[in-house]
């Protein structure tokens, strides 16, 4: 807690500061470079200061896309001359054209999907928290994790590239289905924009896997002594289930992906077949359009899970401090995460319950599906169970851990509707899984994300995030969310469509307009309180209150045990050794017992 | 002008907020880090409860404001959707429960075990018996939402009842196409290299097969109330989704790959303007899989009719077969001239024709 005496917590700090130097002196005597440090670095906590400062400045584009298309929706009349100084063509006389909208959402959802909570979260605590909370001075191979970032910020390169093509970026949706996303002919955005596409995707799963097999080597092989899996925080087998479930789905995206570049440049016909398009009669004949949902869908299932693990694993864990209890029920917490990863391969065509897909082959996605729905129950329960007669602290970390449950019960819920097929045929591709994907997916994840930013913001820049401006973004942020998706709901209950411009000529779905302009207002006030977050994160990083503790925040886990501001290499002199599971809070009358602590000869068992 | 005016009060909001956030930091600090931490945490605290108490309140509120507005407050029209309809009250009312009862114990919870110096906390770690319970229990209730669900998705996706009346629609960017199958309700064969929409086959219909020779085309869809309906579903240039919002029903239109679905109507559309009292009420037909720029726009119509009335509108629409051959006959050097701009095997059914 940071009521301890500030004089001794600074005393600890420069000892450990000269530590470093004298202890592990032998391996980095020599002064790194600008460039060594903070470009090229294969320290895994820059790199990982590297994915979120990139995931920040995706997000920052992706939001802003969200806030533009919402423009358009909530004021369909109105014109914003500015839209035009931005985009000029695309949005002539300051209305976004049709096509440049659905540029905006293709773009807003990739971003958002691969570009921030993939990479942004998972890249981020992924490289930050496992050495440091397994006890290892680097990942397995630090190489490979710069490549990891360098490929990412390569496949960064081609997507932001796309936004200023001629023809503009792709505009298929971020599913990109063909034939739209194949045929030049049917969409501008199916152009040269959806080629960037592609190979951004390609640089992208590139960089997913080299991280991923990093990940997974890492905590396999590098944990210190005592360190048994089964005394691992949370965070780390989340992130454990991630990379493999990434490691084993992204490369199938891989195939879809070059297949489909093989048929928009080289004739091939493994997505088309029997097209006539704008008049013009196509050769291809032969292929299958659902092909590619199938695999597109077999990593684009898990990739929701790929979001969402991590972000449970943090919110288990800050949920654990803060409540200054054990999480309840860890190997049942393992177990689901485990029962998900497995369950998330197998689910989904549940995606494709309208596509024409054999109805038998559909029950059993529907039997699978709503099977997730049992581990996730499991865990939603037991974070319930670990704040009840807890001692809770309301940091920046737990509101937004808090938070994370009531949006991921929200969404979870409605995933029991969409997944099973009957209700699927009605709500598919309605407002009802914009509104259930958002919350569960976007943003519960996103509460994760800033759940564990607040929380190990100390460990990664030595200060603090000013506590005011989070409660306010906290605040701004939950409400707001729920302003937004919860109405939409109803919208999705009414059948109306996603992925409209305009809805005013139907007699069916012209009765929302008047949601709609305030769902746009309250967007625009949530991405402003977005902004005040990225300005506080950014101002805290050279200005925040200095952390003047070691373990500001009384946690047992190991990435506490480090200096304050820990060099290459993470402890200065040996690594730790571990000798108990990591949420040994409220034990025997103390407030929480550090894992590097042996177990006392009186110490009561669970 | 109000665009920088705006930006301007915007960036004043900001550097308030920022300045008190500023200023906050430093009394916390003179204060003590202890007690605005014990401050901060009181007001947070009740603001979980403050949520959760509007939080519900404005869940009712949104309902009030909406529920008229969703197809809740009016019957499905066709069979199928009756049952969906059911089974989605079924799991409104499932979920509804879970959803209170974790959402009030979270803030709760959160509440109600706020940080106070004097409380011990209860080392929990795990209860084999609590663990198992909420394991079984989900189960249970998803199990009997899993059987209803496929019970019903069977028969929703099973076979169509052979006396069904045959409707092909075909989804191009961006518009809806109708073939009807005419008096010997076979639809003629189709060969997408036909296609010839400047030439009156829109559709690539084989007019050597002489299935064809009946079939009637139409831009809107014409259904008989009460008689079973089965939908033969094309799409010619990319995915498209015959989304049938008042009949809870949808199926892709896939290139490439015939699709079917079928249901029966069980309202007029003169009876849906009396049901839902909305005198312009019409059926629509939505595309509900993003097809390109146009996709908002991609509106087709149903009019679901008595026999009679049905029966008036068919005998006023003549077989597209004939319809093309009379446009052939009179000027075949035209017809050659235009035909030879497209594709050159479409000349050649053409040419038969004669």
């Amino acid at each position: 807690m940071s009521s301890e005496t500030i004089t001794h917590g600074h005393a600890v700090a420069e000892v450990h500061s000269h530590d470093s130097h004298d202890a592990h002196g032998h391996d980095h005597h020599h002064e790194e470079s600008f460039l060594s440090k903070y470009i090229f670095s294969t320290d895994h906590k820059m790199i990982g200061k590297q994915f979120l400062i990139t995931g920040i400045i995706w997000a920052i584009i992706g939001g802003l896309f969200s806030v533009l298309f919402r423009l358009q929706l909530g004021y369909p009349e109105a014109t914003f001359p500015f839209l035009e100084d931005l985009f000029g063509k695309w949005a002539a006389g300051g209305r976004i054209s049709n096509e440049f909208y659905y540029a905006l959402v293709t773009m807003h959802g990739t971003i958002l999907v691969f570009f921030v909570l993939t990479a942004g979260l998972s890249g981020t605590f992924a490289n930050i928290l496992i050495p440091l909370q397994i006890g290892a001075r680097d990942m397995a191979s630090g190489f490979m994790n710069m490549l990891s970032y360098w490929f990412f910020f390569g496949a960064s390169v081609v997507m932001f590239a796309s936004l200023f093509i001629q023809t503009g970026p792709a505009s298929g949706g971020w599913t990109v289905y063909p034939p739209l996303s194949a045929l030049g002919q049917a969409s501008e955005g199916s152009k040269l924009g959806m080629d960037f596409w592609l190979i951004s995707m390609a640089l992208f799963i590139v960089s997913s896997l080299l991280g991923g097999l990093n990940y997974i080597s890492t905590i396999l092989n590098l944990r210190t002594k005592g360190l048994s899996m089964t005394r691992l925080p949370l965070t780390i087998w989340a992130i454990f289930f991630t990379a493999v479930l990434g490691v084993l789905s992204f490369p199938v995206l891989l195939s879809g992906a070059v297949l489909l570049l093989f048929d928009r440049n080289l004739g091939t016909s493994f997505f088309l077949s029997e097209i006539v398009v704008k008049g013009e009669i196509l050769p291809n004949e032969g292929g299958s359009a659902i092909l590619f949902q199938h695999l597109f869908w077999f990593l684009g299932h898990p990739e929701v899970y790929i979001i969402l693990l991590p972000a449970m694993g943090m919110v288990s864990e800050i949920l654990s401090v803060n409540s200054r209890k054990p999480i309840f029920g860890y190997l049942a917490m393992v177990g689901s995460m485990f029962a998900i990863c497995i369950l998330a391969f197998l689910v989904w065509a549940h995606h494709m319950f309208v596509t024409g897909l054999n109805p038998f082959l559909g029950a059993f996605f529907v039997l699978l599906t709503l099977l997730i729905a049992v581990p996730s129950a499991i865990k939603v329960f037991n974070w319930l169970t670990t704040l009840w007669k807890g001692n809770v602290r309301f940091t920046p970390g737990m509101l937004f851990a808090i938070g994370f449950v009531s949006l991921f019960i929200s969404g979870g819920l409605t995933g029991i509707f969409l997944g099973n097929s009957t209700l699927d045929i009605h709500l598919h591709d309605t407002y009802f899984v914009v509104a259930h994907f958002h919350i569960v997916m976007g943003v519960a994840s996103f509460f994760g994300m800033f759940a564990g930013v607040y929380h190990w913001f100390p460990k990664m820049y030595g200060r603090f995030l000013n506590n005011t401006m989070a409660y306010i973004h906290f605040w701004v942020t939950f409400v707001g969310a729920y302003l937004i998706f919860w109405p939409m709901h109803y919208a999705g209950l009414a059948g109306m469509p996603r992925r409209y411009t305009d809805w005013s000529n139907w007699q069916s779905f012209n009765m929302f307009a008047d949601m709609n302009r305030f769902i746009t207002t309250v967007a625009m006030v949530v991405f402003a309180a977005q902004l005040l977050f990225v300005f506080n994160f950014f101002y805290s990083i050279f200005k925040g209150r200095k952390v003047t503790t070691q373990n500001p925040w009384g946690a047992t886990t190991l990435e506490w045990t480090t200096p304050i501001n820990p060099g290459h290499g993470n402890w200065p002199g040996d690594v730790p050794e571990v000798h108990r599971w990591s949420y040994d809070y409220g034990k025997d009358g103390r407030e929480f017992i550090p894992q590097t602590e042996p177990i006392g000869a009186n110490e009561s068992k669970h | 002008m109000s665009g920088y005016f705006i930006l301007a009060i915007l960036g004043l909001a900001f550097i308030l907020t920022f300045q008190i956030a500023k200023a906050s930091e430093y009394v916390s600090v003179l204060k003590g880090e202890e007690k605005s931490f014990k401050q901060n945490n009181r007001i947070n605290a009740f603001l979980m409860i403050v949520f959760l108490v509007l939080g519900l309140a404005g869940a009712w509120w949104c309902n009030e404001l909406f529920y008229n507005k969703t197809l809740l407050a009016q019957p499905a029209a066709s069979d199928h959707g009756e049952k969906i309809d059911f089974m989605l009250v079924i799991t409104i009312a499932v979920t509804g429960v879970v959803f209170l009862l974790t959402q009030i114990l979270l803030f709760w919870f959160a509440y109600k075990y706020q940080f106070s110096e004097r409380r011990t906390v209860y080392y929990f770690p795990h209860n084999n018996k609590l663990e198992l319970i909420w394991t079984v229990v989900p189960a249970i209730f998803l199990t009997l939402l899993v059987g209803l669900g496929l019970f019903y998705w069977f028969k929703i996706t099973g076979d169509a009842p052979k006396d069904a009346q045959i409707v092909e629609i075909t989804g191009k960017q961006f518009n809806w196409m109708m073939r009807y199958p005419g008096k010997d309700n076979i639809l003629g064969r189709k060969n997408y290299r036909l296609t010839d929409a400047s030439n009156g086959n829109a559709l690539g219909v084989d007019w050597e097969d002489g299935a064809s020779h009946d079939d009637i085309e139409a831009t809107e869809m014409h259904l008989v109330v009460g008689k079973p309906v089965q939908l033969v579903i094309n799409a010619q240039d990319v995915i498209h989704d015959v989304g049938l919002v008042h009949f809870r029903l949808k199926m892709d239109a896939v290139p490439g790959i015939p699709t079917t679905l079928w249901f029966t109507p069980l309202y007029t559309t003169a009876q849906m303007k009396e049901i839902t009292g909305n005198k312009e009420f019409v059926y629509e037909i939505s595309c509900d899989q993003i097809c390109g720029s146009g996709h908002y726009s991609m509106r087709g119509v149903i009019i679901v009719e008595t026999q009679e009335e049905y029966d008036a509108w068919m005998a006023s629409k003549k077989p597209q077969y004939l319809t093309v051959k009379e446009a052939a006959a009179p000027a075949p050097a035209t017809a050659d001239s235009t035909a030879a701009v497209s594709v050159s095997n479409t000349s050649k059914p053409l040419a038969q024709l004669k």
